[in-house]
């Protein structure tokens, strides 16, 4: 056997696994997806086998004529969920980085103490962890029944299924997934060039700006991904902590296929959540090549 | 000193080991530093000199004493606002900014207009031989250049006083000393204070204008490069400056008595103690100069040719280690010598340096 060939024979036994896995379980129902989001809906759920470009026209503005008009509330939806994307990303970003930067300058011992502080809550349910939150934000939960008895309010606040008690949920949830990647760039820089910047005549906020924040970039645009997009679609937060009033992107996909039972309507809204990550992706991984590119250019 | 750009006072600084041990980096130390002076700051790792070089940048603060800087106090000046610049170790280079940006950078913090940076930035690298490199970016530099952009990004402010801290280290022999005669020139051009900080007893010796020793937070020895290398004070600067034979002994009567029995007239030894002779290995002859001159005789152990000089190494009757050097062109005399027999290596009283131990006496 040539080498060339063996080296092939190795390359398929380490992919294969994965590559099988992804086909069967990935891309096999993505393609189911794709082509039912083309079909009628059938009158008592299920499918029709016919072309319907109107399950993309009843977001964008082509219903079909037959059934109904067009109703703006999905663009809505869909621009409530990037907005409290956005303030994920946001307000996990500002308890994220000052941390990271602490955590970082710890000794060793202290620092893998709060790596795994920051791990812990992986060890239970989600589920249970945001009812929690429902016990603490609720109108006789924990924060109103102290203020109450306080006499600092007469009246409980209004605190759950709020778009505030959403985005904090998600930033409760999703802090973890920022964090690692801004810890892995702040505790990789080079404490000597911050040095040089001061040694050079920089101020501190000078230092931070020109230095400190361009070189741990990477590790903010990283953190900001992995929790904008799953933040989009998360529907388990909206789902405990905004009730039945607020309604985002992933409780209505879940709600198309399991209590309106319009699976092509829910799969083109499902296409739709892709296509956005897909242009932020694509954003992302231009905006780092380029990085890389005039980081490593010969 | 009337003239002093950098002066200390009773600068100390104490550290803990992380077993809770205090350890004094810098001892009480006082230190003039003339305008426009090379000086170097030579010691053992641990010795208290990288210390104090950050005591005068600023990144490390003194316990006690005071740090003045062209008439004015930088005691508690953080290290962006001290007119020092300074070429470190591993250079520290802005990786995300090309060489332009890299050189103008303490420019553009101090507000110098866009034209006016690109022109001096433009001047400095021209200084430092890397002329039109500042599109470049520093991982794409050789060693020797990276080591160039760092010293025109802290000249090219004009800072008083410019320190470096072993900048040459990470270089090849070669490189290393082609840089050492650079550097020396390069602070003759610019006219400013350097003060470099160096393990390098050769480095140190070259380029210096004065070198101070410097050994468990305390200057031993502050002089110039010859001083240091012919007298110096101690043993300790003895043994760490150079090769050195050191025969201890003691004085008495004018006299130089070795406790191997060497003896000789000595101008040194007009009062009666211990002390220590110091003989260079270039300093023994195989040959005598003047009848008077004495010898000690030595068993050869080892012959060493290193190009441009013989390295004689050999041991006396009581168990001493000596080494001698003998230039290339006496290899006549060299030749009749083989390892395992006998020499006699001559030298002259006159240039032997007696070191009275104050610590012994």
């Amino acid at each position: 056997m040539s080498i060339a060939s063996q080296r092939r024979w190795q390359l398929s036994l380490l992919l294969g696994p994965a590559s099988l896995f992804l086909l069967v379980f990935f891309l096999i129902p993505l393609g189911i997806m794709v082509v039912t989001s083309f079909l009628a809906p059938g009158l008592y759920g299920g499918v029709e086998w016919s072309f319907y470009p109107h399950n993309f026209g009843r977001i964008l503005g082509f219903a079909d004529p037959a059934f109904e008009e067009f109703d703006p509330v999905y663009i809505a939806i869909f621009l409530r969920s990037l907005k409290i994307a956005a303030l994920t990303v946001v307000a996990t970003l500002l308890v994220c980085y000052p941390a990271a930067f602490h955590i970082s300058r710890l000794p060793d011992r202290w620092k893998n103490f709060c790596l795994f502080l920051i791990t812990l809550p992986f060890f239970s349910s989600l589920i249970v962890r945001l009812f929690v939150w429902v016990m603490i934000l609720r109108p006789t939960g924990l924060v109103n029944e102290t203020l109450l008895s306080a006499g600092v309010i007469a009246r409980p606040l209004e605190m759950i299924y709020t778009d505030g008690a959403i985005i904090l949920g998600m930033v409760y949830v999703f802090i973890p997934f920022m964090f690692m990647p801004v810890y892995a760039s702040i505790e990789k820089l080079d404490w000597r060039l911050v040095q040089a910047s001061l040694d050079l005549g920089a101020g501190p906020v000078r230092s931070f700006l020109r230095i400190i924040l361009p070189l741990t970039a990477p590790g903010i645009l990283a953190g900001s991904v992995i929790v904008f997009i799953p933040a989009l679609g998360n529907f388990v937060v909206p789902a405990i902590l905004g009730g039945a009033k607020v309604m985002m992107l992933g409780n209505l996909i879940e709600a198309q296929f399991l209590s309106a039972r319009n699976w092509p309507f829910g799969s083109a809204l499902a296409m739709m959540v892709m296509a956005v990550m897909l242009v932020l992706l694509v954003a992302y991984v231009i905006v780092s090549g380029r990085r890389n590119l005039a980081a490593s250019a010969a | 000193m009337r003239d002093a750009i950098v002066r200390l006072t009773s600068a100390a600084k104490a550290f803990s080991t992380p077993e809770g041990r205090q350890v004094r980096a810098l001892d009480g130390i006082d230190l003039e530093i003339g305008r426009n002076e090379f000086i170097t700051l030579l010691g053992p790792s641990g010795c208290g000199k990288t210390t104090l070089l950050q005591a005068i940048s600023g990144f490390v603060e003194l316990d006690s004493g005071r740090i003045e800087i062209d008439g004015e106090v930088m005691t508690d000046r953080p290290p962006y606002r001290r007119p020092v610049n300074t070429v470190f170790q591993n250079y520290a280079l802005f990786p995300h900014m090309n060489v332009g940006d890299n050189t103008a950078y303490a420019l553009e913090v101090a507000g110098v207009p866009r034209a006016e940076r690109i022109e001096r930035v433009r001047a400095v690298l021209r200084l430092v031989g890397l002329e039109g490199m500042e599109g470049r970016l520093p991982r794409q530099l050789s060693g020797g250049q990276q080591q160039r952009v760092a010293l025109a990004r802290a000249i090219v402010a004009r800072p008083k006083v410019l320190l470096l801290d072993e900048p040459l280290s990470a270089l090849d022999k070669n490189l290393r000393e082609a840089m050492q005669l650079e550097l020396k020139t390069l602070q003759h051009e610019l006219g400013i204070t350097f003060i470099f900080v160096t393990h390098d007893q050769q480095e140190a010796l070259t380029m210096s204008d004065r070198v101070a020793v410097l050994a468990d937070g305390r200057i031993q020895q502050l002089d110039t490069p010859r001083t240091i290398y012919d007298q110096p004070v101690s043993t300790f600067v003895a043994s760490f400056i150079g090769a050195s034979n050191l025969l201890d002994g003691r004085c008495d009567g004018g006299n130089f008595i070795g406790s191997d029995g060497t003896a000789f007239r000595h101008r040194e030894c007009d009062s009666k103690g211990p002390a220590t002779a110091l003989i260079r290995p270039e300093q023994f002859f195989l040959a005598a100069r003047a009848a008077s001159d004495p010898a000690i005789e030595v068993t050869l152990e080892q012959i060493v040719f290193v190009g441009s000089s013989f390295e004689l190494f050999g041991r006396t009757g009581s168990g001493r280690r000596l080494v001698a050097q003998v230039p290339a062109g006496e290899r006549h005399a060299v030749g009749a010598l083989e390892a395992g027999g006998a020499a006699r290596w001559y030298y002259d009283p006159e240039s032997v340096h007696v070191i009275r131990d104050r610590k012994a006496a």
